[in-house]
């Protein structure tokens, strides 16, 4: 099996890539702007809403029965969509996905396609199977179109070039488009992009997108974005491929209904998403001709077997626990080593790759539960978080300092003589720790002055006072 | 909204009768801050309750269950739960030790088979600002604090107790106290327990944005129901050298004119 989630198996662990997006100060503030700003836009629309707190119940109660029967609601699907003109493929890993998406296209005889709103391409690294089998892949999406030209990787699950700031992408473009000239107003931008956008569109006889949901009953495909590159996208082309992660399911199309009011408020902070895409299958004389599904799965049904962290899966990617993390906040997402960050990606990657890699992801978080607050389907992020910690502690992950430092701390807790013995030997070691300072802690703040004496020794000394 | 909130009964008239009050110490605040301790014996005493401390206490298995050591947080649960067997009340100057009380323990009681002790003492078990509100029914407890403050609410407080306005209430009927409000209040310090260590780098990130906020109300003082943040902002601002202080909320509640 080739389960991988892009490159974060080989990515640098947490800490140590914070450390370094923690010295980009341009960065940190693009990111910390970007997030204020939907932040606020989320909570104002949010408000609006005296039903909100339903829907989430509700979106996470059709989640629970889709995972509950997934298997059933997959073949509901394929039967559906098969019934509609599509073709559908099952693909265990990247590899299998990989290969179906370029046997596609080649069999076309096709050396481009255009995609858009993909991260399950990017999670199986489509593009580098696309590239090396002589297929070049343009990315349509605004954001993710920056990315790609800035030879950059995204930072957001929404908005992936959340981290580059307007002269940023101005400079992205002028590079790579080769313009003489270009004006520095976010209309020029948005301008030189359609240019470059449009020749492709009208050219490029093959699309790829993504789903964000697929509706059982009726093997329909729904995607929702900002830009209508999408729509172009999914009509344009003669053929088009649309790969999504197993979770992407819905039962019906009436549970649309819920989702398509708790994602847009809490991915953007819109009431509704400007473009709705909704497509089944194949209609004859009206937008491609051919159109097939990758249903993929990629490490989901290890994900799924955790009854203690399936909820996971629940995730209909909107990013408010991004955006609302103090976590992500300081860093961006590229110190998650994924294409899925932030809290979400600190649960969703470990998991997919199986607990082997990625292990420094659990502990990525202050547990603060502003993600959990936040999350439109109610994912108990603290909860998983915790969770993927003791499976890393039970597998013997944890570092070999922290397992003793908890063994002698369990062992002092458990007795209270023992814990006083422990605070006499604090009192004791005052002037070295005070010389010498706590590794880690001492890197910016001061110890606190260690008292001569624990409470419960004024307790006992009370009554003789 | 607490029951006695909305029969709109008045302050004054539901004041608690005596009380035998278990003081939960917390371990952290047992070795680091016996003062907050004090404090917590002092206001209730002074408002006629009686305090008393079981010896045999330590800690309530948080550092431990966060971290992914199950097996220790079980064994120091169970150890709480016989400590604390027959408490009338449970006193804990901790939001963060009672949210992983409350929200932690019934599932690790299911684990262990002990959801009858767990059921039996989670509505017992309070933290120092909500028992001063919600069970002995004061908000004037008699302080007096000549210095501006501001407030810190923990995310422990503010997402899983749901504190509100409780310690702000306390707080604004303190003679001589300068309330300040905190801006961005509901943003994490980055304290987060091991994280503070693990992830060191974020977590100064973070606190600095924090102290930022905290400068800015020009407050003299930063207080707050968790001793664990308050340790980690007042480090930083002990090594900015700012001049800017932590305090627990229940040594505020303590002071008395001439007595701090």
């Amino acid at each position: 099996m080739s389960i991988r989630v892009g490159e974060s198996a080989e990515a640098a662990t947490f800490p140590k890539a914070a450390k370094k997006l923690l010295a980009n100060t341009q960065l940190r503030r693009n990111v910390r702007r970007a997030t204020d700003t939907i932040r606020n836009k989320r909570a104002k629309v949010v408000g609006e809403m005296p039903d909100w707190e339903q829907l989430r119940t509700a979106a996470q109660q059709i989640k629970q029965r889709t995972l509950r029967n997934l298997d059933s609601y997959l073949e509901q699907f394929e039967k559906a969509c098969t019934a509609a003109g599509g073709k559908v493929h099952w693909a265990r890993d990247a590899d299998e996905a990989n290969k179906i998406v370029v046997d596609i296209i080649r069999g076309h005889g096709q050396k481009e396609v255009i995609k858009v709103k993909t991260m399950t391409s990017d999670e199986t690294r489509l593009n580098k199977a696309l590239e090396a089998a002589g297929i070049a892949p343009y990315e349509t999406d605004l954001a993710d179109l920056i990315i790609q030209l800035g030879n950059d990787k995204p930072s957001h699950i929404v908005v992936p070039a959340l981290h580059r700031n307007k002269s940023e992408i101005r400079q992205i473009f002028m590079d790579t488009m080769g313009l003489t000239e270009l004006g520095h107003k976010p209309e020029d931008l948005a301008a030189a992009a359609r240019d470059y956008l449009r020749e492709r569109f009208l050219r490029v006889k093959v699309g790829f997108s993504g789903a964000n949901f697929a509706i059982a009953e009726t093997g329909s495909v729904c995607v929702v974005e900002s830009e209508g590159n999408g729509r172009m996208c999914i009509t344009l082309p003669d053929v088009l491929i649309t790969m999504f992660g197993i979770e992407k399911i819905i039962p019906t199309f009436d549970d649309l209904e819920v989702f398509l009011q708790l994602l847009p408020r809490s991915a953007t902070g819109e009431r509704m998403n400007p473009y709705n895409s909704i497509w089944t299958g194949v209609t004859p004389g009206d937008g491609p001709k051919e159109f097939h599904v990758v249903l993929l799965d990629n490490g989901r049904t290890r994900v799924l077997a955790d009854e203690e962290s399936r909820e996971t899966l629940h995730c209909i990617r909107c990013a408010a626990c991004l955006n609302a993390c103090p976590v992500y906040r300081q860093t961006g997402g590229h110190a998650y080593g994924s294409i899925y960050s932030g809290p979400i990606g600190a649960i969703l990657t470990p998991q997919l790759q199986g607990m082997e890699h990625s292990t420094s992801l659990p502990y990525a978080s202050s547990l603060c539960g502003a993600c959990y607050e936040v999350c439109p389907v109610k994912i108990n992020i603290p909860e998983i978080l915790i969770h993927l910690r003791r499976k890393i502690v039970e597998s013997g992950g944890a570092p070999m300092t922290e397992r003793m430092g908890m063994a002698v701390a369990g062992f002092t807790l458990e007795d209270s003589g023992r814990l006083g013995a422990a605070q006499k030997l604090v009192q004791l070691g005052r002037q070295p720790l005070d010389a010498l300072g706590l590794p880690g802690w001492s890197v910016a703040r001061d110890l606190p002055a260690i008292p001569t004496e624990s409470f419960r020794e004024w307790w006992k000394n009370r009554g003789a006072r | 909204m607490h029951l006695l909130d909305t029969l709109g009964v008045d302050v004054e008239t539901r004041r608690s009768s005596p009380v035998l009050i278990s003081l939960f110490i917390t371990c952290y605040n047992d070795t680091l801050f016996p003062g907050t301790g004090r404090a917590v014996v002092r206001v209730l005493e002074r408002l006629g309750h009686t305090v008393e401390f079981r010896e045999s206490q330590t800690c309530c298995g948080q550092m431990h269950y966060n971290t992914g050591y199950h097996p220790e947080a079980v064994r120091i649960m169970r150890k709480f739960l016989q400590d604390f067997r027959g408490a009338e009340v449970i006193c804990v100057p901790s939001a963060s030790c009672v949210a992983m009380i409350r929200d932690h323990y019934p599932k690790m009681a299911a684990e262990a088979g002990m959801e009858r002790e767990v059921a039996d003492i989670l509505p017992l078990v309070f933290e120092f600002t909500e028992l001063l509100t919600d069970k002995l029914g004061v908000t004037d407890v008699g302080a007096t604090y000549p210095h501006s403050v501001t407030l810190h609410t923990s995310c422990h407080a503010l997402r899983s107790l749901h504190a509100g306005d409780r310690p702000q209430r306390l707080l604004q009927e303190v003679r001589g106290l300068d309330y300040l409000q905190l801006p961005a209040s509901d943003q994490c310090c980055g304290f987060g327990g091991t994280f503070a260590i693990k992830n060191a780098e974020v977590s100064t990130a973070m606190l600095s944005e924090k102290m930022r906020s905290i400068l800015e109300t020009g407050a003299e003082v930063c207080t707050g129901a968790d001793n664990s943040c308050l340790m980690h902002i007042g480090g930083g601002l002990s090594r900015q050298r700012a001049t800017a202080r932590c305090v627990h909320i229940a040594e505020i509640l303590a002071s008395e004119e001439g007595h701090e």
